[in-house]
């Protein structure tokens, strides 16, 4: 790779103590490092090979369905995902742009040397930040309170607090058809030791798997039979602080293409040489229920004769195309048949075969909503080791766990973002509440609130939050005041200004097939229609707003009912939220609950009512006899 | 938390009277949406008032005397209002749906109680009582559940979310995989035919909800046959068996209405008709008119014939016209010579029950036929099954509102992932009434059928 460098040391402190150590240098790691950093604590990276700093081993996109939300919320907070991808991508793509405000989300195609490199960049940069190489094998743990880190060879480096960030590195082993090796993607060592370790402590921890397909010699693919996917025709970004940083037409094509009846014979055939179907008798891990294996494709869909396939470019700077669609673990001699059988693969020259990958994870219902865990004080996780999939959900967890970690030293309440403020609630919510079956990956239908959530809103929803941490600028908050203004007056605008019923203004309706009003109406009245869109209306008046500006207030009009109700679904939420529980309550001494919600209620420890319904198996009679308890321990007035 | 319930607060069946009780916030300004007689915004606490509720057509539903009790002399502490209807199934469950329609909520068993100590009317020491009452009340309440889901009108309604769910996950599907082609990808105008197949069976589980509908307003009965076959003196029989009143208030319901009794509770209306028979009477013509009409809305046709006149076309060709309905053949006057030829019938002969209304037999194995016929021994009249009926179908007439909606949105073209959120509202409320309304269901949906993935 590119970035990789001759240094192991970039010590800009002095002495061996920090105030915050991330341990893992990957999506949530850099995250948390940089708004550590950024809020003003020293603070060590510690990661097993610089190489790897925001490596991304499997597929390349940044964003897409409901993470493209998530990275836009990043940024609003002060995050650095979204500018990292902005400047480095191949090519980014509005998706769902045909469907409503609310499901349209932002998918960038990552490149994987300029993106690391460019993140190294930004986080060596600041002034508070030290990144060192190390596996990390222990804590140091006095009084149930963690002090700092124990590395490989029992160096200790003392901290108030630690934030682990370890990915798929806790125990991993990959699998390829019959065999099992100890280690990390891209052969990396993984930590050996340190999930015993936190066994140890107690906590209860979970094996997972996820798999990645093959690598693809771009210059042995006959493209001629896929079809071409290329990025939007339009200027996008992630960040709310940037100008596009790329040309439309320089922008890489993605590739389609599809498996064959060939392909599926041989799969068929093969099927015992899989990891996951015989091959290996000793598989805990539980997959991903959204990323089935090519192999599990087969299976379970027979009736199904092709399936489709994403090529997708890695890199400007090498020529590995990435397999979307074709994740596996069949041995490497089978890979090669499965992939000549797919058109345009007929000579394909495979750089890396597929692998499937186990790893432990820490159950997440140990977390509390700031992301410390509940057993050891100042201890945070982030990323996959809380048992999320995928870089954005990573990110955004290191975003608010070292957000948290800096409030925690600074003597603040944590920031904990809600279901209707945030993707990021909701999945942090969905982590701790409701903990996980198989790795979790955020979706559109996770998101009760969906329609408060958007892409276009994200500054508006949190940008606040941002400047109160500390990590948006006293010059950001000021745009962002001025948006808010803007976004004002132009509602007052479309009120005030109305359209007479002319024979030009007749005219341009019946060209355009839209029914006449039968009287003069104001532009907002007009825009309520489903029909007529701003531009429409700039064919009788200027509005002298810039776009961004023109569609808040345009999805405001549209959708205001759906948009009127989901605040109200909201503020109900919001009223059982004010319901707290007493951190002390000892759940034994309340009478009549049933036996799966009390369980339950001990295992998660809901801070409020509103978390405690979303429970499942705690049901409403529960929650009566719940809150009876605590008017009578506790006496609240609420 | 604090909204506005309501609940039917006097155990059900036809008692002389019955009280709807309403606590909360809007329980005042709730009640005087429906009710004609003061302003009861306007009035003193603890005062009652004389007046009708009456429904969104300004058509009375029943005489009343409504309590306004105002904040904080009241049992939960909350504005509360009690109205106390003329007892009778019908018009209390009236009363209580239209609360349910104008923003109330059904209260929880002990939920009056709970909200009581809550607000800190009931002694703290009493807390342990009350919750043991929510706790037994909260079993009653997940049996009557159970019973409401087990039988043919759960069986729908889990056909109906089934259905549902898999709009539901195409099209999350499609949100969160738009790039995936092998998905069908669901637009407005595949969806019209679904909505309406929707409709349909909301409709059509609206319907089967009999059993609710026959506890709410009794089983219409119609007795016909020729004239003199002893018609009125069944009417009479049974309500003298019964004791029950006769209504003979011209104008009030329908002129036709005769009478009313109970059988295990349920209330029967009993309408007898003009002697059906072929006439150039023109008079006559109408009322045999009439009589036909009334067989189309009758719930039961009891057809009785005279056991000592030969069965004639006409009789036929009047039975082939009550058959798609539920109906037993009477055979009157069986202490008379029989000169009837039962085959000529072809029905099953336990639709055929013989009497003899003036020797006073039979009387009794019709009421029990009655019964089987209905199920009636099936139906609970107390509180549980009873209560979650009117839930049910207070849901479904919801949720066929949000239908309506649907079918104006997907007209103004709105796009789909906005009509899904009404789907999905759709199926969430379908499944309170089973208490199934999980998002893990959507999720398993979503990856079982859809095959997708890196």
């Amino acid at each position: 790779m590119k970035c990789s460098k001759d240094f192991a040391w970039e010590n800009k402190g002095s002495d061996n103590m920090y105030e915050i150590i991330v341990v893992g240098g990957g999506h949530a790691g850099c995250e948390a490092a940089y708004a550590s950093a950024k809020k003003g604590h020293k603070t060590l990276l510690i990661t097993g090979n610089l190489k790897n700093i925001a490596d991304m081993p499997c597929n390349p996109h940044i964003g897409g369905s409901a993470k493209g939300i998530v990275v836009r919320e990043i940024d609003a907070l002060g995050g650095i995902m979204g500018k990292i991808a902005d400047k480095t991508h191949l090519q980014i793509k509005m998706l769902n742009s045909a469907k409503g405000p609310a499901v349209q989300s932002l998918r960038a195609q990552g490149d994987k040397v300029a993106y690391p490199e460019e993140m190294l960049k930004t986080l060596r940069s600041l002034e508070n930040l030290t990144i060192q190489e190390g596996m990390v094998e222990d804590l140091i743990i006095e009084d149930s309170k963690v002090k700092g880190i124990i590395l490989e060879k029992g160096e200790k480096i003392s901290s108030e607090i630690v934030i682990l960030t370890t990915g798929t590195y806790l125990k991993a082993d990959v699998l390829v058809g019959s065999t099992r090796t100890r280690q990390g993607p891209h052969g990396e060592k993984p930590s050996l030791h340190l999930s015993d370790k936190l066994k140890e402590y107690g906590f209860t921890i979970k094996r997972l798997k996820t798999g990645t397909p093959q690598r693809i010699d771009r210059k042995t693919i006959d493209f001629s039979k896929t079809r071409i996917e290329p990025g939007d025709n339009k200027y996008l970004t992630f960040s709310f602080d940037l100008e596009p940083q790329y040309k439309i037409e320089e922008q890489v094509p993605c590739y389609l293409t599809y498996t064959t009846e060939e392909t599926h014979r041989i799969i068929r055939e093969n099927l015992n040489k899989s990891s996951m179907y015989g091959a290996l008798d000793d598989i805990e891990g539980i997959g991903p229920r959204y990323c089935p294996s090519i192999e599990d494709k087969v299976v379970r869909f027979s009736d199904k004769e092709r399936h489709q396939l994403f090529i997708e470019p890695e890199s400007r700077y090498y020529d590995d195309m990435y397999l979307q669609g074709f994740s596996t673990s069949m041995p490497k001699e089978i890979q090669e048949l499965m992939v000549h059988s797919l058109p345009g693969f007929e000579q394909a020259k495979i750089l890396k075969y597929g692998y499937a990958i186990e790893y432990d994870a820490i159950y997440p219902t140990q977390l509390k909503a700031s992301l410390e865990t509940k057993i050891i004080e100042n201890l945070f996780t982030a990323g996959q080791i809380n048992g999320t999939s995928g870089y954005e959900e990573a990110a955004c967890q290191g975003l608010m766990a070292g957000i948290n970690a800096g409030l925690k030293l600074e003597g603040k309440e944590p920031l904990v973002l809600k279901r209707n403020e945030a993707y990021i609630g909701v999945l942090i919510d969905d982590l701790i509440t409701k903990g996980i079956r198989d790795p979790y990956r955020l979706l559109t239908s996770r998101a009760e609130f969906r329609l408060l959530l958007r892409s276009d809103n994200a500054d508006l929803r949190l940008r606040d939050y941002g400047y109160e941490v500390g990590l948006i600028s006293k010059d950001q908050k000021e745009r962002l005041e001025g948006k808010r203004k803007q976004i004002k007056e132009c509602f007052t605008f479309l009120k005030e200004n109305k359209i007479k019923v002319t024979k030009d203004v007749e005219k341009k309706f019946l060209e355009e097939k839209i029914p006449l009003p039968n009287s003069t109406l104001s532009l907002e009245q007009l825009l309520k229609r489903p029909e007529i869109t701003m531009e429409f209306l700039e064919n009788f008046i200027e509005i002298p707003y810039n776009e961004e500006i023109k569609e808040q207030v345009s999805i405001h009009l549209k959708y205001e009912g759906y948009i009127e109700k989901a605040y109200k679904e909201a503020e109900k939420m919001l009223k059982l939220e004010q319901k707290q529980i007493p951190a002390d309550i000892d759940y034994n001494k309340v009478k009549n609950i049933a036996s799966e919600a009390r369980q339950k209620l001990i295992e998660v420890r809901p801070t409020t009512i509103a978390q405690a319904i979303r429970i499942s198996g705690v049901n409403p009679s529960d929650i009566s006899i719940l809150s009876v308890y605590l008017k009578k321990e506790y006496g609240k007035d609420e | 938390m604090n909204d506005t319930i309501c609940a039917i607060s006097t155990s059900q069946g036809v008692g002389a009277i019955a009280i709807v009780r309403v606590s909360g916030e809007s329980a005042i300004s709730i009640v005087n949406q429906i009710f004609k007689g003061k302003d009861l915004t306007k009035v003193d606490s603890h005062i009652i008032h004389y007046g009708h509720i009456i429904d969104d057509n300004n058509i009375p539903i029943d005489e009343v005397l409504v309590s306004v009790m105002k904040s904080p002399r009241t049992f939960t502490t909350e504005d509360t209002v009690e109205i106390n209807t003329h007892g009778g199934i019908a018009p209390t469950n009236k009363v209580l749906e239209l609360l349910l329609e104008k923003g109330c909520r059904l209260a929880q068993p002990g939920e009056f109680t709970k909200r009581a100590f809550l607000n800190g009317r009931i002694d703290l020491l009493e807390a342990e009582a009350v919750m043991d009452m929510i706790d037994s009340k909260t079993e009653i309440q997940r049996k009557m559940a159970m019973n409401q889901i087990t039988g043919k009108t759960s069986d729908l309604i889990n056909e109906l979310r089934e259905d549902m769910i898999q709009i539901i996950s195409n099209i999350n599907v499609n949100i969160d995989y738009p790039e995936y082609d092998d998905v069908e990808e669901i637009t407005n105008e595949i969806l019209i035919p679904k909505i309406e197949k929707l409709k349909e069976k909301i409709n059509k589980v609206l319907k089967e909800s009999e059993n609710g509908k026959i506890i709410k307003e009794g089983i219409q009965t119609s007795i016909i046959g020729r004239p003199n076959v002893g018609k009125s003196s069944l009417l009479n029989a049974l309500l003298e068996e019964d004791k029950a009143i006769v209504t003979d208030i011209a104008g009030t319901t329908r002129d036709i209405v005769e009478g009313k009794i109970t059988i295990n509770g349920i209330l029967l209306n009993i309408l007898d008709t003009a002697g059906i028979r072929d006439t150039d009477n023109k008079i006559e013509a109408i009322g045999v008119e009439k009589s036909l009409q009334m067989i189309e809305d009758s719930d039961l046709i009891l057809f009785m014939i005279n056991n000592n006149e030969p069965i004639t076309e006409d009789i036929l060709e009047l039975l082939e016209k009550i058959k798609k309905k539920k109906y037993l053949i009477l055979i009157n006057k069986i202490d008379l010579k029989s000169k009837i030829n039962k085959d000529l019938l072809k029905v099953e002969p336990n639709k055929i029950i013989s009497l003899s209304i003036k020797e006073n037999q039979g009387i009794e194995e019709l009421k029990e036929k009655i019964v089987e016929l209905f199920h009636m021994d099936e139906i609970e009249t107390k509180d549980p099954t009873y209560l979650s009926n009117t839930r049910s179908i207070s849901i479904l007439k919801k949720c066929l509102k949000r239908v309506e909606e649907i079918e104006k949105a997907i007209q103004e073209n709105l796009p789909i992932d906005m009509i899904e959120l009404d789907i999905k509202s759709i199926w969430e409320e379908l499944g309170t009434i089973n208490g199934t309304t999980y998002e893990e269901e959507l999720l398993d949906e979503m990856f079982q059928r859809f095959c997708l993935g890196k």
